[in-house]
């Protein structure tokens, strides 16, 4: 089921254009991977579907339905350009916020109140937001971002500023959104925290989206028939023992022993080549090299430079 | 429209509460009552000091012709000399001695004052001034016109103003006290549109670098942004502006019993001339002597005859169309721009219409119907400070109520404009923004 599509998006600026006929799907209770160079759309899409800006074609579907104005209290936004009032207090700052996104004043006060003491950060509720450091205000405004428990929540680079551990609780807390049935738009370059969290992702490059599915199935797609051999005995001989069907493109080791990459080209399976290789060397380990995301995202991109 | 709401609350509780608003709007009354008290009661606290005079008089026409005051006594010697009286000077109560020289009928400089210190301005000009009267009545009479002549042709001529009023009745007025209230508010308003305006633009500056707008417009739409720190900000102005009424008016009346204490007995016996006044008929106000009201009721009066529910509520109404029209341009402005330096190619225009207000407020509070006057408080741009000089000396209906509808026109225009630019700017960063960029924005549909 999904919560959101941004079905034919279309964003045109003064002299060139944002989004160019951009379809995104994003499953309901998932995270979705929004990636993409720098200056690709990315947050001008984000930013359409906030309603901060509006498309000059297209339409955004929440639950099957137009998008509506009073649906932005369905929304929690992190953008990756952060600020609070410098002068406000913080915990008159969080109430504001909460009370905009439509709370009460009562159930703002009695959800922060909670978050304060599971982050422990209840010693600054009076202190001006100037007073807290960089990573401190990141704190508190991934609470404000949270805190009306937003069917649908957006982090644009939610990590950036965050120490290891701070970090490492972020991604706990936007597991356990995910587990109360939150739906989370997650835009990063940070290609490991996207290994690690989510579950479908687009790549959008130069206004359009150029790959959109399911993590496991994008990488899957991406693998190059490359096996990883470490082995005990002369490398020599491997090498001699390879048919025109395998070619040898790496030689380096693993855990200090002899490794080598190579890659099965036509009309062969792994169980060919281990069938070839067996009888002139012991084999210490045999693995498939997945590519990475890191490795995809850098792949798609300059694939479609040309 | 529960968030405008919040958004007001917000840009006015933080702005209220900020410590430079409390000590304005403590510091502001006590500056405007110390301008009009202090003056004054400088010039009441009079030296005390008396100081005796020695005169030498060698032309014999001012003996006991100089008159004593208060505090300055003359004491005319005779058969002795400067050099003797420099002598014992010191141990002498003498403040300074006065030498007449007997070619004082001809030549004027022929008078010396001596003193071991500057005499002070008082005791000169009193002394000039004396010896300048007696010495025209001794000319005078020397021609032959004699003390009564004198004193009949002694004339003191006042103008008094009246007013007839619609319904054919007459007011008495006083021209002076339209200038100073028309003076004061044309000004305030001046005053209050540059100093919130540019809190407006400030603010809108200060969410854009926070980058904190981004947040605020995925939870309320730009417009309700803009509209509800203008409209926080005027609440403000209000505060602080009824504030200083009420606070000014408080410390004027308690610095005046702990001044001029007599004032306030005398004020008990203005009210009962007042009163008799009152009880006349108005058209015979020729028959009563000017000098059975002292002036200071008669300022009084003539502050009673000012339709002051009028004024404030013409000054509320001028104020918020004037700083509706600018602050929403403020506004504008703040969202073009990524910081204040970069304000000022903007401020222009902005600045021109407001300066040149004020110099034709100058010159209608001479003559407040002159054309240059009439189109400066039609043009609404500049009727909010130059109508309010002349609503003092009043205005006929039609033209308040042209100059009004077309202050709201505009201002409802400036608002729509400034939305467009706002709800653009605010999420440009960046970019040098030059006038041309700004009309394209405005034609960008939402």
């Amino acid at each position: 089921m999904e919560l959101l599509r941004a079905q034919n998006i279309e964003k045109k600026f003064a002299n060139h254009l944002a989004l160019d006929n951009v379809n995104v799907n994003i499953p309901e209770n998932s995270i979705y991977g929004l990636l993409g160079p720098n200056g690709a759309g990315k947050t001008t899409l984000i930013r359409i579907i906030n309603r901060i800006t509006a498309p000059d074609k297209g339409e955004i579907l929440l639950k099957g339905r137009p998008l509506q104005p009073s649906d932005v209290n369905l929304i929690g936004y992190l953008p990756e350009e952060r600020g609070l009032y410098k002068k406000m207090k913080v915990g008159e700052q969080a109430l504001y916020l909460a009370q905009l996104k439509g709370l009460s004043k009562r159930d703002a006060l009695k959800k922060l109140k909670y978050w304060f003491e599971k982050f422990e950060i209840q010693p600054w509720w009076d202190k001006k937001v100037e007073e807290l450091s960089k990573g401190m205000a990141q704190k508190v405004q991934f609470i404000t971002t949270i805190l009306h428990e937003p069917e649908l929540l957006i982090f644009d680079e939610p990590f950036s500023g965050f120490d290891p551990i701070n970090a490492n609780m972020l991604k706990e807390e936007i597991l356990e959104l995910k587990k109360k049935g939150s739906t989370i738009i997650f835009s990063t370059h940070n290609m490991g925290s996207v290994e690690e969290l989510c579950d479908h992702i687009t790549l959008i490059n130069k206004s359009k989206n150029i790959l959109e599915g399911q993590i496991d199935d994008i990488r899957k797609k991406y693998k190059s028939n490359i096996y990883e051999i470490s082995f005990n005995g002369d490398i020599d001989k491997l090498e001699r023992s390879l048919n025109e069907h395998y070619e040898l493109i790496d030689k380096t080791k693993v855990n200090g022993n002899k490794a080598v990459r190579v890659k099965l080209l036509h009309q062969t399976n792994e169980n060919e080549l281990l069938s070839l290789i067996i009888p002139v060397i012991e084999v210490l380990s045999f693995n498939e090299i997945i590519p990475n995301m890191n490795d995809i995202f850098i792949k798609v991109v300059n694939e479609h430079k040309n | 429209m529960n968030k405008i709401k919040l958004i007001i609350l917000r840009e006015y509780l933080t702005r209220v509460k900020k410590k430079s608003f409390i000590v304005m709007t403590i510091l502001g009354p006590i500056l405007f009552a110390a301008m009009m008290v202090v003056p004054a009661w400088l010039a009441s606290m009079e030296d005390t000091d008396v100081k005796n005079i020695a005169v030498i008089d060698s032309s014999g026409v001012f003996l006991n012709k100089i008159p004593d005051t208060d505090y300055i006594k003359f004491e005319y010697l005779q058969n002795t000399s400067v050099k003797k009286v420099k002598k014992n000077f010191a141990d002498s109560d003498y403040y300074a001695v006065l030498q007449i020289l007997p070619s004082i009928t001809y030549e004027p400089t022929a008078v010396h004052l001596y003193s071991d210190k500057q005499p002070s301005f008082e005791v000169k000009s009193h002394i000039a001034r004396a010896m300048e009267n007696e010495l025209k009545n001794q000319k005078l009479k020397a021609n032959g016109i004699n003390e009564d002549i004198l004193e009949s042709i002694k004339s003191d001529v006042k103008v008094r103003t009246i007013q007839w009023t619609k319904d054919g009745e007459e007011k008495e007025s006083f021209t002076e006290v339209n200038m100073i209230l028309g003076y004061a508010s044309g000004f305030l308003i001046y005053f209050f549109i540059f100093l919130f305006g540019a809190q407006v633009m400030r603010g809108v500056i200060e969410e854009k670098t926070n980058r904190i707008v981004e947040i605020i417009i995925s939870s309320a739409k730009p417009f309700q942004l803009m509209m509800g720190k203008i409209v926080g900000i005027a609440m403000v102005g209000l505060t602080q502006f009824l504030l200083w009424v009420v606070l000014t008016t408080g410390i004027v009346a308690g610095m005046k019993t702990a001044f001029f204490p007599e004032l306030g007995t005398k004020n008990a016996q203005e009210v009962v001339v007042e009163d008799l006044f009152e009880q006349q008929n108005l058209t015979q106000i020729n028959q009563i002597q000017p000098e059975e009201m002292d002036k200071f009721s008669k300022v009084l009066n003539a502050v009673k005859s000012i339709d002051f529910g009028l004024m404030l509520s013409a000054f509320i109404f001028f104020f918020l169309g004037g700083y509706l029209l600018y602050g929403s341009l403020f506004a504008a402005i703040g969202a073009a721009v990524d910081n204040e330096t970069d304000t000022q190619q903007f401020m222009l225009p902005i600045t021109i219409p407001l300066i040149l207000g004020i110099f034709v407020m100058m010159n209608a509070i001479q003559t407040p119907d002159s054309p240059v006057a009439f189109w400066f408080s039609i043009i609404p741009f500049t009727s909010p400070i130059v109508m309010m000089v002349r609503l003092s000396f009043g205005v006929p209906g039609w033209q308040v109520t042209l100059s009004m509808g077309l202050l709201v026109l505009t201002f409802l225009g400036s608002v729509w404009l400034a939305g467009k630019i706002y709800r653009t700017g605010i999420l440009m960063y960046g970019k040098k923004v030059n006038y041309k960029e700004l009309w394209k924005w405005i034609r960008y549909k939402s």
